[in-house]
């Protein structure tokens, strides 16, 4: 037994020059599905923008599986990155992607989970990364996910976009370190 | 019906809580509300497997990115990615930049007075092989002052970011050098309560993987979270 797993360390202020190779604004370009754009802002405790944040995003394709040996059967699938994007934050602490909407997850159980992203947030300042996760509105499956149900009913909201457009694929949601609206963060 | 195995939780004091005061940044920055446990699901068991060509064979070698080489100390660093249960982690990306022998990162944010190096990015990145290990060849990072409190300075370090099998797995650290003295004031070293945890951030001096005439070597062993052996308890 090699004992317990290496402690994480922040990020810091320079990581661009180890990931920028990965960014991407459209990380679903080769597959099919409904396309949204997301947009949003990551705020600290001052409600001030975070320039220097970065999200990586891991998602189920169109059809609920995710592309990994122990879900889907990944042999027939051509584009390399299905599934997960790399996306910095600007100077105005913004950020935005284009993806498709993930199908619904099911469970061994053979429940499904509501639409999800799956995210991790990292940023100088945080010395491990913050795992959260986007949902989408309106989506009946809101009401019976799996995980949701163990998010007090009054931070729930944190966790689901809003549609900004009457095109209804436009959605906007924001990381909120802290305050009264904090997002809600998961012990993954 | 199976129920989905989970990866384990860290052992108490071995991994940084989110806030700490003496790293001034966590302040404003650690979310105050405790984290939420939710049901294993598949969304945190799977994650990204990157294939091998997204990665030039040349990226685990910084010192030939550019016309000349680098200025500073040449070394080599390499080790195994293992699990909790000392399963090596095959063919897993590894991501890794640093400051060059100055102590200065080549990044606009980076207003140190200490000289760039026009052959050096500090960029690189290789796979995991078949038994878990893996190997760099860079230059030895400056210290370099930061502005966390008066007169700190951030120990030297290689940052690494490696993915693992599942999104659980994901782990962003940073690699020391033995017995470098600024280790002791350093406040993100010390952001792990567990002393025998941080001492697994310190590389060590690695007589086998040093070339001779040509690199020091070091060595940096890490070790992803473990898979459960029995179902979580929601």
């Amino acid at each position: 037994m090699p004992g317990n797993s290496t402690p994480s360390q922040t990020v810091g202020p320079f990581f661009s020059i180890g990931f920028d190779w990965m960014n991407r604004a459209d990380f679903a370009e080769e597959s099919a599905g409904e396309r949204v754009a997301i947009q949003g802002r990551v705020l600290d405790g001052s409600g001030q923008p975070v320039p220097d944040a970065i999200l990586e995003i891991w998602q189920a394709d169109a059809n609920g599986r995710y592309y990994h040996p122990e879900h889907a059967d990944t042999r027939n699938n051509v584009t390399p990155f299905v599934g997960f994007g790399r996306v910095p934050t600007d100077g105005q602490g913004q950020f935005s992607f284009t993806t498709i909407k993930p199908g619904p997850v099911y469970g061994p159980d053979g429940k499904p989970q509501a639409p999800h992203l799956q995210i991790s947030v990292f940023m100088r300042g945080l010395l491990r990364q913050l795992v959260t996760r986007m949902y989408f509105p309106d989506e009946p499956l809101n009401g019976s996910d799996p995980g949701l149900q163990f998010v007090p009913e009054s931070r729930r909201e944190t966790l689901i976009a809003r549609r900004t457009g009457p095109e209804g694929n436009n959605l906007e949601w924001n990381v909120l370190l802290q305050g009264a609206d904090e997002t809600v963060f998961f012990d993954c | 019906m199976k129920p989905l195995l989970g990866y384990r939780k860290p052992a108490p004091g071995t991994q940084p809580n989110h806030l700490y005061p003496p790293y001034v940044s966590s302040i404003r920055r650690a979310p105050r509300q405790p984290l939420i446990t939710i049901p294993v699901t598949f969304s945190e068991i799977t994650g990204p497997a990157f294939p091998k060509e997204i990665v030039s064979p040349k990226a685990f070698d910084l010192t030939r990115q550019h016309k000349g080489e680098p200025l500073g100390e040449r070394i080599a660093v390499s080790g195994r990615v293992v699990d909790e249960d000392g399963r090596p982690i095959r063919h897993t990306l590894i991501e890794i930049w640093q400051a060059n022998a100055a102590g200065r990162y080549l990044h606009k944010n980076d207003r140190h007075d200490a000289p760039l190096d026009p052959n050096f990015t500090g960029e690189g990145r290789t796979f995991t092989d078949e038994d878990g290990r893996y190997r760099f060849v860079t230059v030895r990072p400056g210290a370099y002052p930061w502005k966390n409190h008066f007169n700190a300075w951030r120990p030297q370090h290689i940052h690494f970011s490696l993915f693992g099998p599942a999104f659980a797995t994901r782990l962003v650290t940073q690699m020391y050098f033995p017995g470098d003295p600024l280790l002791e004031f350093d406040p993100i070293f010390h952001s792990v309560p567990d002393e025998a945890a941080r001492r697994r951030l310190i590389s060590s001096f690695d007589w086998l993987s040093t070339e001779p005439d040509l690199s020091l070597g070091f060595r940096f062993d890490i070790v992803l979270r473990g898979r459960n052996a029995t179902p979580m308890e929601r």
